[in-house]
C-alpha cells in the first residue's frame, strides 16, 4: 500500500519535471516551469522522507536547513557570476552522487554480497566515477571562471597529456571491472577509495587544458555528467524518478553542448582534447595591419545618423559590467527613432545564453535580442554595428582564412554592416589569441577603452547633442 | 536481482523526451535552463534522505548527510536563481510588470 502511494507520488513528480522543462520553451510560460519543478521536488522529498525505513530525522532536518543557509545566498550572486555559480552547483551535484554511491557500496559490503549484484555494482561504479570527476572538474571550471589565483587561467598542456589522461581513465576502468566482479573480496573495500581518487584526479586533468572560450561547452558537458550520475544512482537504487529526472538533465546538457560545439564548428573530442589557445603562435603579424581609431564624439555623430544599429555583445561586456550603460545607449538611440537590435552569438560569454540574461537584467526587452542566424541576412542593411567586448564571434577569418584556428566557425557578419565600431580594452588579440581582420577593415573604427566607460561617453555625447537640437 | 530491463526502458524513453523538450527551449533561456536542470538533477536528494535517515552505521549516515546538504543547496539555489533570472525577461520596457 505504502509502496504504491510512494510510486504514484514519484510518477507525478516525474511528469511535473517534464512539464517544468516544457514550459521553459518560451519566456512567458517559463516561470510556471519553475513552480512545477519546485512542486515535483517537494513531493519527492516528502514522500521519500515518509518512508518507513527513514527513522532518524534530526540529521535530515539539519542538512536541509544547512542547504537553505548556503543555497539562498548562492542564488543572489551577480548575474555576471552565474557561470561560476552554475559550475559550482554541478560540483555539488557530483559530490552528492559520489557520496551516496560510496555509502551504498559500503552498506552493501557490510550487509552481504547478495546486495551487490553485478548490475548494481556497474551502476554504483558509474555513479561514483561520474560523480567524483564532475566534482573536481566543476570545481576547476568554477575556479577558472572566478579567476581564482591558484587555478591556471590559460590552458595547461604538456607533451603526452592525452596519453596520460586516457591511461589514467583506463586504469580506473580496469580497477572498476575488478571490483565489480569481486565486490566483497577482502581487498575490494580498500580498492574502492583508489577508484575514487582516480576519478577525482581525472576530473582535474580533464579541465586544466581547457581555455575560457571553450567554457560554454565544458559547462554543458559537466551539466550532462551531473545528470547522468543521478541516472546511475537511480539504477543502483532502482528508483525510476531519479532515472527520469537525471535523464532529462543529461539530455539537456548534451543538447546544449552540441549547440555550443556547432556554434564553434568543433567536435566534442576537439574541445576536450584539443587545447584551444595553443594553436596560434607563428602567423607573423603583417606590417600592413593598421587600426583606425575614433573618438566617442565622432562615433556618437555617426550613430545619430543611423536608422538601424546592431549591438554585438561579448564576454568583454560582462567583464566590464557594461550592460546597464548599454541599456542607456539603447534608450538614447530609441529616443531618436533608431531601430536597435542585439545580435547574440550562441557562444558569446562563458555559458550558453549568458548575454541574454545580462541584457534582460538591464531591462532590455527580449524581443530585441536576435539570434545570429536570424540577424545575419539583415547585416548588409545595418548602418552601424557596434561590437561591445566581442572578438572571435565577429572575426571574418572564420569564413576566409583556412589556417585560422577558428576557420569554419559561424560568425555574426559585422563586417557586412555599412560601418563598424569596435570597443576594445587594448590592442591585444582576443581570448583565442587570434588577430581579428575586422579591426583592420576600412569600414571599421576602433574605440579603445573599457566597455563601460566608452559606452558611458557615447551616452553623454548623445544626451548632450539632443539638448542642442 | 531486480529486473533491469524496465529501468533501462525508462532511461531511454526519458532521454528521448528530454531531447524533444529541450530542443524546443528558446535560446534566450539557455542560462535559466541550465540552472533549472541543476535543481532538477538534485533529485539525488531522494537517495541522500534514504541513506541519512536509515538504520545504518554512523559513518554511512555522515556521507548521506553531506550529500543531502549538497543536493538541498542545489535545489534551493537552483530554483531561486532560475526564477530570479526569468523575472527579468520582459517584452516591453519598464511599466506594466505583468509580463513574466
Amino acid at each position: 500500500m505504502i509502496v504504491g502511494v510512494t510510486q504514484l507520488a514519484y510518477l507525478v513528480a516525474s511528469a511535473l519535471f517534464i512539464f517544468a522543462l516544457h514550459w521553459m520553451n518560451t519566456p512567458p510560460t517559463a516561470r510556471k516551469g519553475v513552480y512545477a519543478g519546485v512542486a515535483a521536488t517537494t513531493i519527492a522529498v516528502i514522500f521519500t522522507w515518509a518512508q518507513p525505513t527513514v527513522t532518524h530525522h534530526v540529521w535530515i532536518v539539519l542538512a536541509i536547513l544547512a542547504g537553505f543557509v548556503v543555497g539562498v545566498p548562492l542564488s543572489r550572486v551577480p548575474l555576471t557570476a552565474v557561470p561560476q555559480r552554475t559550475a559550482l552547483s554541478h560540483a555539488f551535484g557530483g559530490a552528492a552522487a559520489g557520496l551516496v554511491g560510496t555509502a551504498e557500496y559500503y552498506l552493501g559490503v557490510s550487509e552481504g554480497p547478495e546486495h551487490l549484484t553485478t548490475f548494481r555494482m556497474v551502476a554504483l561504479i558509474a555513479e561514483i566515477l561520474l560523480g567524483y570527476l564532475t566534482l573536481t572538474g566543476s570545481l576547476m571550471a568554477a575556479g577558472k571562471l572566478q579567476e581564482v589565483t591558484w587555478v591556471p587561467q590559460r590552458p595547461v598542456t604538456y607533451p603526452g597529456q592525452n596519453v596520460t589522461n586516457l591511461s589514467l581513465f583506463g586504469l580506473a576502468l580496469a580497477l572498476a571491472a575488478a571490483i565489480t566482479l569481486h565486490p566483497t573480496a577482502p581487498w575490494a573495500p580498500l580498492l574502492f577509495p583508489v577508484i575514487i581518487g582516480l576519478a577525482l584526479l581525472f576530473g582535474v586533468l580533464l579541465i586544466i587544458p581547457i581555455g575560457g572560450a571553450d567554457m560554454p561547452t565544458v559547462i554543458a558537458i559537466l551539466n550532462s555528467y551531473a545528470g547522468l550520475s543521478a541516472v546511475a544512482m537511480g539504477f543502483a537504487l532502482d528508483n525510476k524518478l531519479l532515472i527520469t529526472a537525471g535523464a532529462l538533465d543529461g539530455s539537456s546538457g548534451l543538447i546544449l553542448a552540441i549547440i555550443m560545439c556547432k556554434a564553434m564548428n568543433r567536435s566534442f573530442t576537439n574541445v576536450l582534447f584539443g587545447a584551444f589557445g595553443q594553436v596560434q603562435q607563428a602567423k607573423g603579424a603583417g606590417a600592413e595591419n593598421v587600426y583606425k581609431s575614433e573618438t566617442p564624439e565622432g562615433a556618437a555623430q555617426v550613430l545619430e545618423q543611423a536608422s538601424l544599429v546592431v549591438l554585438i555583445p561579448g564576454y568583454g561586456m560582462a567583464v566590464a559590467q557594461a550592460q546597464h550603460k548599454v541599456r542607456e545607449l539603447y534608450d538614447q538611440l530609441k529616443k531618436r527613432g533608431i531601430t536597435v537590435k542585439f545580435a547574440i552569438h550562441p557562444v558569446a560569454g562563458r555559458m550558453p545564453g549568458h548575454m541574454n540574461v545580462l541584457l534582460a537584467e538591464a531591462d532590455i526587452p527580449y524581443t530585441d535580442l536576435v539570434e545570429m542566424d536570424e540577424i545575419n541576412p539583415d547585416m548588409p542593411q545595418v548602418d552601424v554595428a557596434l561590437v561591445v567586448g566581442a572578438n572571435d564571434v565577429v572575426n571574418p577569418a572564420a569564413r576566409t582564412d583556412k589556417s585560422s584556428p577558428i576557420y569554419g566557425m559561424p560568425i555574426i557578419d559585422a563586417d557586412k554592416a555599412r560601418a563598424v565600431f569596435a570597443i576594445k580594452r587594448s590592442k591585444n588579440p582576443g581570448f583565442a589569441g587570434i588577430d581579428n581582420e575586422l579591426y583592420f577593415s576600412d569600414r571599421t573604427w576602433m574605440l579603445f577603452g573599457d566597455a563601460k566607460s566608452v559606452i558611458g561617453e557615447l551616452v553623454k555625447q548623445l544626451a548632450g547633442g539632443s539638448g542642442m537640437h | 536481482m531486480t529486473d533491469f530491463w524496465p529501468t533501462l526502458y525508462v532511461f531511454v524513453l526519458a532521454s528521448f523526451i528530454g531531447m524533444g523538450v529541450i530542443r524546443r527551449v528558446s535560446r534566450l533561456l539557455h542560462t535559466p535552463l541550465m540552472s533549472i536542470t541543476n535543481a532538477i538533477s538534485a533529485i539525488a536528494v531522494v537517495g541522500a534522505i534514504l541513506v541519512t535517515g536509515g538504520e545504518y552505521p554512523l559513518r554511512i549516515r555522515v556521507l548521506g548527510a553531506i550529500a543531502l546538504f549538497a543536493s538541498m543547496t542545489n535545489i534551493v539555489s537552483g530554483f531561486l536563481i532560475t526564477d530570479r533570472m526569468l523575472k527579468m525577461f520582459k517584452t516591453d520596457k519598464r511599466g506594466d510588470g505583468g509580463h513574466s
